[in-house]
């Protein structure tokens, strides 16, 4: 009984666990735009942040939050698809302007409006080649109600710290579904520590000193500060092509490459002898689960490994992933992305796909695929 | 500290276009009003105009293609300080394709200024038609002159709500015209009119910019809207979204030894994403562990509402639900939404209205007539009568509930109370 009293029981929903998360962690601001299945985050992130601001469409909102961005603000949306494809030009200024902020992007099935009402996951191939240059934005994949909370403080940490744009990649399953939840599994959020530029000598805005550049807000006036979304050098002035600007450039891959080693998170369930896997991220890692616990406890042995930080990506996940006899990726698409995402066309032929979209995928069609011979 | 604004005397523009007497004398106009470099920012657009940014000592922004406007409205909200100016350099192509920019900062009449640099065409791209091209001026994409007549970009600014609107001729010394739109608080727009030697003036020679203004049927001159500027809400008392959520206490017990499925599905506006909630609550409340999500058509005032209900002694991981151990049917609208796996249902529960036909089913069929109480009470009834019958959760726990959420005033407890024999 002493476990019982210590309960603290709500029902409650992943977009509520996101927003009051990215708010402790530092995110101060909420643009808006509707879309379903996002607008429950639109409706805390109203309540939450002490900035709110109903943007009249996705580009002006990630205009917006660049431009708060700039004067020192922690910006947040959250989007779908549809909402989500505007954005891309403006991520990729905010990506050159090295500016942070989070958007929850909450997958729902497509292509284009296809059903707003209906989970998918279908836009990791889109998020991995975003980036004109094909350079890695960072992507972190939430799989349960504990990634809703500690993932969103990541993901603020990772924008502050790396001065980027970072996506949480989500499914309408997972932030629109109430459950029983023990508030005490939440652990304490830390409040990202900004760290502004406080040398009396010249700023440059895009200095190579360092692979993160310090930050200065536009509401300063003891430095000069260039922002540019163009090719541009150390002092944010636009460049056709020099040594300087063009090693910006690179210097921006790197940075968010160097991500992985700070922030590479998946759990990986390992039973010795085993010589199956069974890999998954996002909304059918619960399935997968499941499917594990039966298997199990029927005899059979199966690994699982669940994969949150997307992109850069994890040489781990190949690592692991090559132990193993036969491999199941489990994915609500019919095209295997986070596989693609590893392997890109060269899939070893031990590599199995449990996909389909529509539905969620059930534990029953996962287990029929890991003992099929 | 150097007080000047330009850092060059000689600025990136072809010879002769219009862009050089903006830029000086736009920047003459702020030294007059006696700001220092860095209380001012330029936000650029992209197209020639937005190639200015190396000559300035202020804060400078370059952003995309027509999204200064928005990209300023950004820097605005977050200075949120009348003191600093926010300027924004935009093209005619800019303000066509970021028209909607313009239109909503205007509309808030966000502290910024935006300078139109219109010479009817796109210069950077090679002298293309824009929007803001007027009729009859003749462009690389329209050489015989533009079939069309231009957005009026001053009447949309105006009538959008900007505090302060001007169009001038880009000719001769403009500076107290750019004097006057940067003393406003709030959002004023200048459009400035000129003409781009490189495509401009060789496509259409012989022209003069006073005579293209007023063929096309505008007038030079200032609009003005008395109205305060914007002024940021901030939220002082954000709400912490989880601390004050109300704590279940599973003070009940319940008789589930497997995972159980229930669908309750009825219509819309008959309180049954309510009543599930309820029994999703009381499940937590008899120390289960729940999931419940709702589905209802887009236009959530009419068709069938379903929700789905997961209650397990254990941890659910998987929340999906194909075929459901219990189904509650409240009304035509509901069996109609859930018809084909009330077929396929091979066992389990099937509680439904007895106004209802009984369909093809393996399931146990356990009639009650739930919309005696009135059909807005109809799902919280099934509710209870499903509890009671089943014995899965105490029907007290449900009780409990509606008393603990306060739903206790707004349905007739006793009534149902009495109905039901509890
Ligand atoms: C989204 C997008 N579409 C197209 C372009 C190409 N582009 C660059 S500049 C420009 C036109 C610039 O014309 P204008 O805004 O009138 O400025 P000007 O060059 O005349 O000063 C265009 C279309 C772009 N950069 N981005
Ligand atoms: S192309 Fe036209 S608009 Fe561009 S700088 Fe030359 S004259 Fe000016």
């Amino acid at each position: 009984m002493q476990e019982k009293d210590n309960n603290k029981n709500v029902l409650i929903d992943g977009s509520r666990l996101i927003i009051e998360s990215l708010a402790r962690a530092g995110a101060d601001t909420f643009i808006g735009y509707p879309i379903t299945p996002a607008n429950l985050l639109y409706s805390y992130g109203r309540q939450r942040m002490s900035t709110m601001l109903s943007a009249p469409d996705e580009i002006t909102t990630v205009q917006w939050m660049a431009g708060l961005a700039s004067t020192g603000k922690i910006p947040v949306t959250a989007t779908s698809f549809p909402g989500f494809a505007l954005m891309i030009e403006s991520i990729n200024m905010a990506y050159m302007m090295e500016l942070p902020m989070v958007i929850v992007l909450v997958q729902r099935l497509g292509p284009a409006t296809g059903t707003a009402t209906c989970g998918a996951q279908g836009d990791l191939m889109l998020l991995n080649g975003m980036i004109s240059g094909g350079h890695p934005s960072p992507v972190l994949a939430t799989s349960n109600f504990k990634d809703c909370w500690e993932l969103s403080e990541k993901a603020v940490n990772i924008a502050v710290k790396y001065r980027t744009p970072v996506v949480l990649l989500t499914s309408k399953e997972e932030v629109m579904t109430q459950k029983s939840f023990n508030l005490n599994d939440l652990k304490n959020i830390k409040t990202v520590e900004k760290e502004y530029f406080d040398k009396d000598c010249v700023y440059k805005p895009y200095s190579n000193k360092t692979m993160v550049p310090e930050f200065l807000s536009l509401n300063q006036n003891k430095h000069q500060i260039r922002i540019n979304a163009s090719t541009h050098d150390q002092f944010g002035i636009l460049q056709h092509s020099t040594e300087d600007a063009l090693n910006n450039t690179i210097r921006l891959e790197n940075k968010i490459n160097n991500i992985i080693n700070e922030y590479s998170f998946f759990e990986y369930d390992k039973q010795e002898g085993a010589n199956k896997l069974i890999v998954s991220y996002g909304i059918t890692s619960a399935a997968a689960i499941d499917a594990v616990n039966k298997l199990r406890k029927t005899g059979s042995k199966v690994n699982l490994l669940i994969a949150k930080t997307l992109i850069p990506l994890s040489a781990k996940y190949k690592d692991i992933i090559e132990k193993y006899q036969k491999v199941i990726f489990v994915e609500e698409s019919i095209n295997n992305q986070l596989g693609r995402l590893i392997f890109g066309i060269d899939r070893p032929k031990n590599m199995k796909f449990v996909g389909g979209i529509g539905k969620m995928i059930t534990p029953e069609k996962i287990i029929k695929e890991v003992e099929n011979e | 500290m150097n007080k000047n604004l330009l850092n060059t005397s000689s600025l990136p523009y072809c010879k002769g276009c219009g862009h050089d007497i903006i830029a000086k004398q736009s920047i003459k106009a702020l030294e007059s009003l006696g700001y220092l470099p860095l209380d001012v920012i330029f936000v650029t657009d992209i197209g020639c105009h937005g190639i200015i940014d190396k000559c300035l000592n202020t804060h400078t922004v370059h952003g995309l293609h027509g999204r200064s406007p928005a990209l300023g409205a950004g820097v605005s909200f977050g200075i949120d300080n009348p003191d600093k100016k926010i300027i924004v350099f935009i093209g005619d192509g800019g303000a066509t394709i970021g028209l909607q920019h313009i239109m909503e900062a205007a509309r808030l009449n966000l502290n910024m200024t935006v300078v139109l640099h219109n010479n009817y065409l796109y210069g950077m791209t090679g002298g293309q038609t824009s929007g803001l091209t007027p009729k009859g001026f003749a462009t690389t994409t329209s050489n015989e002159g533009n079939p069309f007549s231009g957005y009026d970009i001053c009447q949309l600014s105006h009538t959008a709500g900007a505090s302060y609107t001007s169009r001038v001729i880009g000719i001769g010394d403009i500076t107290d015209d750019f004097v006057k739109a940067f003393k406003i608080k709030g959002f004023s727009l200048i459009e400035v009119v000129e003409i781009c030697p490189s495509y401009g003036v060789k496509l259409n020679p012989k022209r003069k910019l006073a005579e293209i203004v007023e063929s096309s049927g505008r007038k030079t001159g200032v609009w003005i809207n008395k109205k305060p500027a914007y002024k940021l809400h901030n939220n002082k008392n954000t709400d912490d979204l989880i601390s004050k959520l109300p704590v279940i206490n599973d003070n009940f017990e319940h008789s589930l030894t497997k995972p159980t499925s229930i669908v309750l599905s009825g219509s819309a506006g008959e309180g049954l994403q309510l009543a599930a909630t309820v029994l999703a609550k009381s499940g937590i409340k008899s120390g289960l562990d729940v999931t419940q999500k709702g589905s209802y058509p887009v236009t959530v005032g009419v068709g069938f509402s379903t929700a789905e209900i997961n209650l397990s002694p254990k941890t659910i991981y998987f929340h999906g639900i194909n075929i459901p151990d219990i189904v509650i049917i409240t009304s035509k609208d509901g069996l109609n939404h859930n018809l084909k796996r009330i077929n396929k249902m091979e066992k389990g529960i099937l509680f439904i209205d007895s106004s209802l036909d009984s369909p093809t089913t393996k399931a146990e069929i356990i009639k009650y007539d739930f919309r005696s109480l009135g059909a807005k009470n109809a799902a919280l009834a099934s509710v209870l009568f499903f509890a009671k019958k089943t014995n899965i959760i105490n029907y007290k726990a449900i009780f409990n509930i509606i008393e603990e959420e306060k739903i206790d005033k707004k349905v007739p407890i006793d009534k149902i109370k009495k109905e039901l024999h509890i």
